[in-house]
């Protein structure tokens, strides 16, 4: 309990992953906040990487830790300027109004 | 190390829960708020655990840029009041479902998790890699050298990420004066500038 070792940060990272999962899934409102469960998501994966990397010793875990985050940015970017044109074409970002490409 | 497990707990309780706020706030800006508090608590993890840069890196470019986006959008596009909510309104039959799926993503983690059998020569908290040359010195030693195809690349995605965002936000309006540079050059004085001769208590007339 007072040691705290890598299956502690492991566990702290399931925990992230499973919110961002459930924040998914479970939304029905708002596109944005999809986008951040999936920031939390890339946040958990982050965590395990960098536990994995102190733990073990070896720095390359922190180098893919830095591809993720770059990666990260550009989806946010990308993301954001799609919902803000669907805003400016539709006038509403509400999970259930976006079914243009139901059958 | 009772120090290390104290602020672990604090760090990591802090995390959890404003993970929870961000995806159960009924308003998003609070989300985005608590966003910035998860990012801020992750960090302090990274820089508590050794990994300094990459904790400042979080600081710096999640809750400097990313978050700040994010807070940007929401107040864009006037959704702040567009309460979201799980279970009011119009009856919705996948969240028993993904309910389900969701329990059994953390399950199988946390199996896998308590299960792990540990190789021998890890490391404990106790005795974690303190090395004379700093962490932001491992990392450009490894960077530059070994991995600059990816760090390149990933200047790349960068760039295309930010052509990308500008291409579709771009519109043009009707209406709206803008400049024209190349108009502006390639004037010269003989274009722009008429001589007058101005006869005495004659004054000139400027025909407008």
């Amino acid at each position: 309990m007072i040691e705290i070792g890598l299956g502690h940060y492991l566990s702290l990272g399931a925990i992230v992953f499973f919110l961002g999962v459930i924040g998914i899934f479970l939304n029905r409102k708002n596109v944005i906040v999809i986008l951040m469960s999936i920031e939390l998501i890339l946040l958990a994966v982050n965590i395990n990487l960098i536990s994995f990397s102190i733990f073990s010793g070896d720095i390359v875990g922190q180098i893919f830790t830095m591809l993720i985050l770059t990666v990260a940015a550009a989806e946010a970017a990308i993301g954001l300027a799609i919902i803000v044109i669907y805003y400016r074409n539709k006038g509403s970002i509400r999970v259930e109004d976006i079914h243009g490409m139901k059958g | 190390m009772l120090a290390h497990s104290i602020f672990f707990y604090f760090f990591s309780v802090i995390a959890i829960f404003s993970s929870l706020m961000v995806i159960t706030s009924r308003n998003t800006v609070n989300s985005v708020f608590f966003l910035i508090l998860d990012f801020i608590s992750v960090g302090c993890l990274f820089i508590m655990v050794g990994a300094e840069f990459l904790g400042m890196i979080i600081l710096i470019v999640y809750v400097g840029a990313v978050a700040v986006l994010f807070l940007f959008v929401v107040m864009m596009l006037n959704v702040a009041e567009q309460k979201q909510s799980w279970f009011i309104g119009k009856k919705s039959t996948h969240i028993p479902i993904g309910l389900i799926v969701s329990v059994l993503i953390l399950l199988e983690l946390l199996v896998v998790v308590g299960g792990w059998k540990y190789k021998d020569d890890l490391m404990s908290s106790n005795t974690l890699n303190i090395s004379d040359i700093s962490n932001t010195h491992q990392l450009g030693l490894v960077m530059y050298t070994d991995y600059i195809l990816y760090f390149q690349l990933s200047g790349v995605i960068l760039l295309l990420s930010m052509i990308g965002a500008i291409l579709l936000t771009f519109r043009q309006r009707k209406g709206v004066k803008k400049q024209s540079y190349f108009n502006q050059i390639s004037r010269n004085p003989s274009s722009s500038i008429e001589l007058k001769e101005v006869k005495s208590n004659q004054g000139v007339k400027i025909d407008d």
